[in-house]
């Protein structure tokens, strides 16, 4: 064998089952199976992994629909946890929560697939090109050689964690197949695909904690609630809010290599349209399609319960395979309460003493365990990478009080509240200020400062400070109506619903609006910013917030979708059209 | 069909157990609608289980294996039964049923038992009624709409082919009128458009009406009711939507048909569930309900969708009621987060005597944007839609300070945007019941609406758009 977790041992001897109620099952005659070893039951050979030993009896967690599975059938111990192939041929591919290819899977997922499907693809051909040299002293993580034509970033073959020593043989430039071995060391073998416990984090060098932004193309994310790179970050939102909308935008226009976008318990034709757009939408960095840097892991709602309780996992197991390799990657979960709902049915079916609204009292820890795995790290080859978490949240009734949300809260850096509100006015995305955070602003500030934007930080501040005072204006004018407030208040209010509109929302299907540079999105915020202030004095030499109200403020309104992605000068030239409109007034 | 089933208004089974089978009579206990049932060694989880009492024979399945012991839900409840008097028959298999296109035209109740007076249906096919999952990746997105005739749901919420769009709503409100409307009247562009009907524990004088509405679409063989009645088993209840899917899946991606389920009242439906759930014990999670509703739930509406490389689709119209017109209880809100959109009706609206009062600001298709606009409606008719709603939301605001200071002190802005909203209620909500209206027609009107409003209100349409579509006349007369 080649695994190198070492966690394989000899199989014990077959067990029966004893109960079977849908997804937990009960099998006897078990002496020496461990916990998270993987069984195969009945005739069917169904997949199961063990989450509670009680003598030689196991509690067992079955990962497809158990039905027809009978008292007394076989229960058979594989050996082995659970584990995923990682290796050339993720990119660009979609699959279930398992890491079992949906793309060779029949139309229908019915109870007789092949449980082993885990290796289909096998029969793929890689090139090899080496990179390294035989008799070289070569460390974990260190590159062995490259894949060409496995996705839009290059692969790299590394030498598995734990596995450091000489090199005594390397594959030559060639043709492989997924599980031929391409080098030995110190004595053991490495394939060109590894084998990986599909739970276990994979082991890094070391953690940094200085920032370096995560590019959305989203306005209001990148100029007022930025993520870091290698931060977890979470969505959270009532139905209808418009979290999925956000979550592919981010997917489709953040500036990472890999992708991974993991559909946990949602809609099949939310998947289709990823896989659609994605495959039809170009990559403005490579450009090649979108797909080809994006993984999708795909367990549907409709699917077996708790392979997508694992499916979050295999995501970020396939994120971190690649961070491995060097690069930034993202991991998209949607959405994270369809995850905590599974640990919770099957808690709840064992019998497990329940804590808030049914949950696990191991919720928290579960959570924290899975966004922690987010980071930018040193890898084991020496590589500065990351591994993004941008997990959604979908609480029950829109009640931002709930388990799922309080618990998540504490352990992410930003969390982006969407607000219904706005998402039924339309205005999308729907990330409402009042209630968002960003843990890093301060550092993602220092970093702007540094790169040339010295005035990033107090551009955020002031926009923040003028949507908290006109909201609480606007509640204000909805008691004694907006004409009676003074001038200046008025001048605030309107410079609200300019922020809002003109910088904040944006328009995913626009190809000018779906997507905007940090350059325009400063421009934007400058733009409006300059014409709040150009009111303030208008106000103050003894224009009417009247007329300045009857001011035209189309253009500002339409600038975004008017010029292109990254023009600012097409904004800049906007600004001095209206400063000079409402430096007219008298 | 089993023996001894019979045409009894137990009804007879469409349902083929196939060989014979040992009689299990050691029953060990009853709960609710549960039936426990020992020396059930060799049964298998989920298989389906005729339960022969001595007042006919009811139907069951297996939801739970503990040692010799096997856990029946019985569809038609265990009222009646004696422990001693009853023989419990395995079928070895899952509960199927007979598939094909004879559904077409039929009336059926909750499990499929005709109520037309024609024979028991055969298709020649069986197919499982819990379906199976579709590949992810062997979906083909929705992309063409399903025209229902009705002005503000074709125009605001336009409903797609594949697409699963419920209708919320509160007890009281004409749900069931649109919901037969729609039914009667939807089409798209394919050949054979097929509805399948499925009534959830409805009074018999909705019974009676929903049959009344949509026997046009029967007698032509184009649609099939299926009708489980308030006083029928409630657990039944849990049976008939997968019935109406199963027959639905067939016709569309066997047959090639475009099919629309409409199913109402999944409240009811829901609160079958929970009874099972109650009677096993487990332990709840919001309301009562169980943790897994939002699983249950699903595999019920993820039916829905088109196939790759297939013709044919399946579209899914839930019908709910919101206890006490509580959106964030636990069935309307599972529902909002597994369905690509909401149709809310508004107590409001239908107070002010507008038909269909749907609440366009908090109702929402997820899927317009893929089956509305250019080649697929019309070109205006995304942006169009998008500034009838965002006026809409900018009117409430109007509609909430006129009823703080007075419709006479409002601004002139205010004042219009009031108008506005008036003349979208009368012109473009405002609808018959039998009336249907063509796309263009309610575009129109949509337009109409909006040129109630000053013109540089309307910053979601692009300025070229505005010269081609505006109404001129009132363009002109309001400056």
């Amino acid at each position: 064998m080649d695994v190198v977790s070492g966690s394989t041992s000899a199989p014990v001897g077959q067990g029966r089952t004893v109960r079977v109620s849908g997804p937990l099952v009960e099998a006897g005659g078990l002496a020496g199976v461990t916990m998270g070893e993987i069984l195969h039951l009945g005739a069917g050979r169904i997949s199961a992994e063990v989450v509670a030993i009680e003598g030689d009896r196991a509690t067992l967690q079955a990962y497809e629909y158990t039905g027809g599975l009978r008292v007394g059938d076989p229960a058979q111990p594989s050996g082995r946890p659970l584990t995923g192939l990682f290796g050339p041929g993720l990119l660009g591919r979609a699959f279930d929560g398992l890491m079992r290819p949906l793309t060779d899977a029949p139309v229908w997922l019915g109870p007789e697939r092949s449980v082993e499907a885990a290796d289909a693809g096998a029969e793929a051909r890689w090139r090899f090109v080496p990179s390294a040299r035989v008799g070289d002293t070569v460390r974990e993580g260190e590159m062995l050689g490259t894949v060409p034509g496995a996705g839009a970033v290059e692969h790299r073959v590394m030498v598995p964690a734990g596995h450091g020593g000489t090199l005594t043989w390397l594959a030559e430039e060639g043709e492989l197949g997924t599980r031929d071995h391409v080098a030995t060391v110190a004595g053991r073998e490495v394939r060109l695909t590894e084998r990986w416990p599909l739970r276990r984090p994979r082991p890094v060098r070391e953690r940094h904690s200085d920032v370096a932004p995560l590019h959305t193309g989203q306005r209001v994310l990148d100029l007022l609630f930025p993520v870091a790179r290698g931060a977890a970050t979470a969505v959270t939102g009532g139905f209808g809010t418009g979290k999925t909308m956000l979550l592919q935008q981010i997917a489709k226009w953040c500036d990472a290599d890999v992708i991974v976008y993991v559909g946990c318990g949602e809609r099949g034709n939310e998947m289709a349209d990823v896989l659609d757009d994605f495959a039809r939408l170009v990559d403005a960095r490579t450009g090649g399609r979108l797909m080809d840097r994006t993984v999708v892991v795909a367990n549907t709602s409709n699917m077996p319960m708790m392979a997508r309780e694992l499916s979050i996992y295999t995501g970020i197991g396939i994120a971190e395979y690649y961070r491995d390799m060097g690069y930034d990657a993202v991991v998209i979960a949607d959405s994270t309460s369809r995850w905590a709902e599974a640990l919770r049915e099957f808690a709840n079916r064992r019998g497990e003493l329940p804590a808030e609204e049914g949950f696990p009292a191991d919720l928290a820890s579960e959570l924290a365990a899975f966004y922690e795995r987010a980071g930018r790290v040193t890898t084991l080859g020496g590589h500065d990478a990351s591994v993004t978490v941008v997990g959604a949240v979908s609480p029950p009734g829109g009640d931002l009080s709930e388990p799922v949300t309080t618990i998540t809260q504490r352990f992410v850096r930003s969390m982006w509240t969407l607000d219904r509100d706005l998402a039924y006015a339309r205005h999308y995305p729907a990330v409402h200020w009042g209630g968002s955070f960003a843990r890093d602003a301060e550092g993602l500030a220092r970093w702007q400062a540094v790169q040339g934007d010295a005035e990033w930080a107090a551009r955020r501040a002031t926009a923040l400070e003028i949507l908290a005072e006109a909201d609480r204006l606007a509640s204000l004018a909805e008691v004694i109506g907006v004409n009676s407030l003074p001038g200046r208040e008025r001048v605030i209010v309107l410079g609200g619903r300019l922020l809002r509109e003109a910088v904040l929302a944006q328009n995913a299907l626009s190809t000018n609006d779906a997507t905007c540079s940090d350059r325009k999105g400063a421009a934007l915020l400058d733009l409006v910013l300059a014409c709040v202030d150009a009111c303030h004095a208008g106000v103050a030499r003894g224009v009417t917030a009247t007329a300045i109200e009857a001011v035209d403020v189309g253009p500002v309104l339409r600038a975004a979708q008017a010029v292109g992605p990254d023009d600012a000068d097409g904004v800049a030239a906007i600004r001095e059209r209206m400063l000079a409109t409402i430096g007219g007034l008298r | 069909m089993t023996a001894g089933s019979r045409a009894t208004d137990t009804g007879t089974w469409t349902v083929t157990l196939a060989g014979t089978r040992v009689a299990h009579r050691d029953v060990r206990a009853m709960r609710g609608p549960l039936l426990v049932v020992g020396g059930a060694a060799g049964v298998g989880w989920d298989e389906s289980a005729d339960v022969v009492a001595a007042d006919g024979v009811r139907h069951g399945l297996v939801l739970e294996l503990d040692g010799d012991e096997a856990t029946v839900q019985v569809f038609e409840g265990t009222a009646g039964i004696a422990p001693g008097a009853v023989d419990v028959r395995f079928a070895g298999q899952p509960l199927r049923i007979e598939v094909g296109p004879g559904w077409l035209g039929r009336v059926c109740n909750g499990r499929g038992a005709p109520l037309d007076g024609g024979p028991p249906i055969t298709g020649g096919r069986l197919a499982p009624v819990t379906g199976s999952p579709l590949n992810p990746v062997e979906r083909e997105a929705p992309h063409e709409p399903v025209v229902t005739g009705v002005s503000v749901i074709d125009a605001l919420t336009t409903l797609v082919r594949g697409q699963k769009l419920p209708i919320f709503s509160v007890a009281g409100l004409p749900h069931l009128r649109l919901a037969t409307q729609i039914a009667a009247h939807a089409t798209c562009a394919g050949e054979q458009f097929r509805v399948v009907f499925a009534a959830l524990g409805l009074t018999h004088a909705d019974i009676a009406y929903v049959r009344d509405r949509l026997e046009e679409r029967t007698a032509t063989g184009e649609l099939v009711l299926l009708l489980n009645a308030a006083d029928d088993p409630a657990i039944e209840r849990i049976l008939t939507p997968r019935l109406a899917l199963t027959v639905a899946e067939h016709l569309a991606f066997e047959e090639g048909a475009d099919v629309l389920v409409v199913v109402s009242d999944m409240t009811n439906y829901a609160e079958a569930v929970r009874e099972v759930s109650a009677a096993r014990r487990e332990i709840p999670a919001r309301r009562g309900y169980p943790g897994y509703l939002y699983s249950d739930l699903a595999s019920l509406y993820e039916r829905c969708g088109r196939v790759r490389g297939r013709d044919g689709s399946v579209t899914v119209v839930p019908v709910l009621t919101m206890p006490a017109g509580d959106i964030t209880h636990p069935v309307p809100d599972l529902t909002g987060y597994i369905t690509e959109g909401q149709i809310v009706l508004s107590p409001e609206l239908a107070a002010r005597g507008v038909y269909p009062p749907v609440d366009t600001l908090g109702s929402l298709s997820r899927l317009m944007r893929h089956g509305a606009g250019p080649g697929r409606t019309r070109d205006d008719h995304l942006d169009v839609a998008a500034q009838v709603l965002a006026a809409l939301a900018r009117a409430r605001q109007s509609a909430a300070l006129a009823e703080l200071v007075g419709a006479s002190a409002l601004g002139e802005t205010d004042r219009r945007y009031l108008a506005y909203r008036d003349a979208l209620e009368r012109g473009l909500l405002q609808q018959g019941d039998d009336e249907t209206r063509t796309l263009d027609d309610t575009l129109d009107r949509a337009w109409r609406a909006l040129a109630t409003l000053p013109r540089q209100e309307l910053t979601m349409v692009p300025t070229d758009m505005l010269e081609r579509r505006l109404p001129i006349d009132e363009e002109e007369a309001h400056g």
